[in-house]
């Protein structure tokens, strides 16, 4: 399946091994994926909040773009805040013709153009993987089920709020897939507390209290619930929930020490990827233990 | 049968459980109710218990509890009225959603829990409980409504008659009016849940339904106000729990973007808490190099979004030593190198989005579509007319 793929900042930033670890997933699931490398930054809902005309035309850039693409069947994306971003812009950008003309106006000068047609779609890697790929299909692929691994899924917000704008009419399981997917990858959901809340990442500059006591009652519930590492769809929920944990750790007044994995990290393990090809070296809180029992897994 | 079925079924009350069911024609089906009881004067521990209900699968989970409470124990605690989703009263989480309880479809909520779990109804969060599904709305919801003002605060003498108002400015306001203070988004707000203090949704939309109105006098002070508070403008960490839960589409969350943009486009107010520096650091960082460039967010943010103005403020420098500690785990984890923390690619075209940038920001005015306004199917509608005429 040809995909016009669109990574976001974070994942070629701060979190690189979420950008490499997707690339080595690609050709095992045969998705073949054309990075959209002129395409902008989503405003992760920053740029929405300081001028909406703005948020849309840089988001129309990137559908534009995307349709380009010869023979894709869609966009992909791996992270839940371009996803929330760009399906909020999508949402205006489908709702009123008129609207539309004036942001495509915006970037006539560069020859480019947002059609809104029914069947193209914009999906983030999890959706994909169910709603295109199919769980029964990967299950097939799986030479390494990740069986003993007790995985608590963190979907973050923009991934599953509001349900109105992100398709739940159609596909009203979204906010499952997560626990699906960790199920069929031979792994054990864990059930907890936090998986659908907000991670805090987008007030740790404006409130560091409010933020990290967020992230850290999360990731203590997880753990309480036996959770060996947890995994996200989501960039900037693994800043906070990994990057910061140290830090958010002081702020619930407990040790955490939980590892966090992105999405495809966790596929690839179950795919056959050695966890250092899938940059798990690459993480603040250290990911030995899953290393460990994944090794052992291998061994069996 | 009850005796509030008997008096019902006196005088034909279609409210009626029963009498609603024979009314459709559907037959009543049966679901398990898990209700939260609670009474703290009794000094015992909160538990959970299980009601049988017969209903047809298009009632409320409310007529679900009142059926309890008629058939099986009159003592459950709910605060209900007009059972249609007008006066906001029964406000509950129910699967752990937060919802008002009149809105909710029974058969929908007992899906949701899935094939053999029982609807889990609890009261709301956020709020300390007076008896089982009834919160202190007083003590925490009210309590922030007063906190933003909600009252107009006109300048000036009262015109003679009324005051004329143009029809925009009234249509921006529309949807923070179509609140029913049913604190649905109270009890939802994860930023709420580990920070009490913060104003929270409902009374930021609210604090937006004032200074959307050209009336008021005091639109700066307002929005001064709200941004320096360290529990307010800023502390809404953009979850979308408010919008999601909210049954009359006021998208709290949309109005505290409203509030932020009004106060740092429309006044310049550099606040303490860095909202004004984080929303200028991402736009200065997206204009010159059209993706993020983490390594300099953080001290742009800390600066007013430049890594100059602003950077020697006693606050910025505190904020930069306190995220040190996090920046050398960046490096040593081998996330960061210095050459990324420090170089970072343009975009092949660049100019172009630089382009947007430079147009969108010389127009006088922001151009905003209102979803509220426009409905989401307004594109479909519009399909299918220009189908029918033989336009497509």
């Amino acid at each position: 399946m040809k995909l016009a793929y669109w990574p976001g900042c974070v994942s070629r930033g701060f979190t690189p091994e979420l950008h490499g670890s997707m690339e080595l997933v690609a050709p095992k699931l045969d998705l073949e994926l054309v990075e959209l490398d002129r395409a902008n930054c989503s405003g992760a809902g920053v740029i929405a909040e300081h001028n909406q005309e703005l948020a849309d035309t840089l988001n129309a850039r990137t559908f534009a773009l995307a349709q380009g693409v010869d023979g894709a069947f869609g966009m992909m994306n791996i992270c839940s805040t371009c996803q929330g971003a760009q399906s909020e812009c999508q949402e205006r950008l489908d709702a009123d013709p008129e609207y539309r003309a004036q942001i495509n106006a915006n970037l006539r000068a560069d020859g480019l153009s947002y059609d809104r047609t029914g069947d193209w779609w914009n999906k983030n890697f999890l959706w994909l993987l169910v709603e295109e790929i199919g769980l029964d299909k990967l299950r097939e692929r799986i030479v390494r089920p990740l069986e003993g691994l007790r995985i608590a899924p963190f979907y973050g917000c923009y991934i599953v709020r509001p349900t109105k704008r992100l398709g739940f009419d159609k596909h009203p399981e979204r906010d499952q897939y997560l626990d699906q997917l960790i199920d069929v990858l031979g792994a054990e959901p864990v059930q907890y507390a936090g998986s659908h809340k907000c991670c805090g990442f987008p007030l740790i500059t404006m409130n560091r209290t409010t933020s990290l006591r967020q992230a850290g009652r999360h990731l203590a519930d997880a753990i309480d619930a036996g959770a060996d590492c947890l995994v996200t769809p989501c960039p900037l929920c693994h800043l906070n929930l990994d990057m910061q944990q140290p830090e958010a750790s002081k702020y619930v007044e407990r040790d955490l020490d939980v590892p966090v994995l992105h999405l495809p990290q966790v596929v690839g393990l179950a795919l056959g990827l050695e966890p250092k090809e899938l940059g798990m070296n690459k993480h603040v809180v250290k990911t030995k233990d899953v290393q460990r029992k994944v090794a052992q897994l291998a061994a069996a | 049968m009850g005796i509030l079925d008997k008096l019902r079924s006196k005088d034909s009350d279609p409210g009626a459980p029963e009498g609603q069911a024979q009314q459709s024609g559907k037959t009543a089906e049966s679901y398990t109710l898990k209700i939260r009881r609670y009474d703290p004067e009794s000094g015992e521990a909160a538990r959970y218990e299980d009601h049988e209900v017969e209903l047809s699968p298009e009632r409320s989970v409310l007529d679900g509890i009142l059926y309890a409470k008629d058939h099986a124990d009159a003592s459950i605690a709910i605060r209900c009225s007009c059972r249609a989703a007008i006066c906001g009263s029964c406000g509950v989480r129910i699967n752990g959603k937060t919802a008002l309880a009149c809105n909710t479809r029974i058969s929908d909520a007992a899906a949701k829990a899935g094939a053999g779990e029982p609807i889990v109804v609890e009261p709301m969060n956020n709020m300390p409980v007076i008896k089982d599904l009834i919160v202190d709305m007083d003590a925490v919801h009210w309590k922030k409504i007063q906190r933003v003002v909600p009252w107009l605060l006109p300048d000036g003498e009262a015109p003679e008659r009324e005051y004329i108002v143009p029809a925009e400015a009234m249509i921006d306001v529309t949807q923070s009016m179509a609140c029913i203070q049913c604190g649905v988004c109270v009890g939802a707000c994860l930023a709420l849940e580990v920070d009490e203090e913060f104003i929270g949704p409902a009374a930021l939309a609210k604090a937006y339904r004032f200074v959307g109105d050209p009336r008021d006098g005091q639109t700066e002070e307002r929005l001064q106000d709200l941004a320096e508070d360290p529990h307010g403008l800023y502390d809404c960490t953009h979850c979308f729990a408010c919008v999601e839960a909210c049954p009359k589409d006021v998208a709290p969350m949309d109005q505290i973007m409203r509030l932020r943009r009004r106060a740092t486009g429309d006044y310049g107010i550099k606040d303490k808490n860095n909202g004004y520096g984080h929303e200028h650091a991402f736009v200065n960082i997206l204009e010159r190099w059209g993706t993020l460039h983490e390594a300099q967010l953080l001290p742009r943010t800390f600066g007013d979004g430049s890594l100059i103005r602003g950077q020697t403020e006693p606050g910025a420098v505190k904020q930069l030593i306190e995220s040190l500690p996090t920046a050398a785990r960046g490096l040593k984890s081998g996330k960061v190198s210095p050459r990324k923390a420090l170089l970072h690619p343009k975009l092949p075209d660049q100019k172009s989005v630089r382009r947007i940038f430079r147009e969108i920001h010389a127009r006088d005015e922001r151009l905003e579509l209102n979803m509220y306004i426009v409905g989401e199917n307004s594109a479909e509608e519009e399909g299918a007319q220009a189908e029918a005429s033989g336009e497509v």
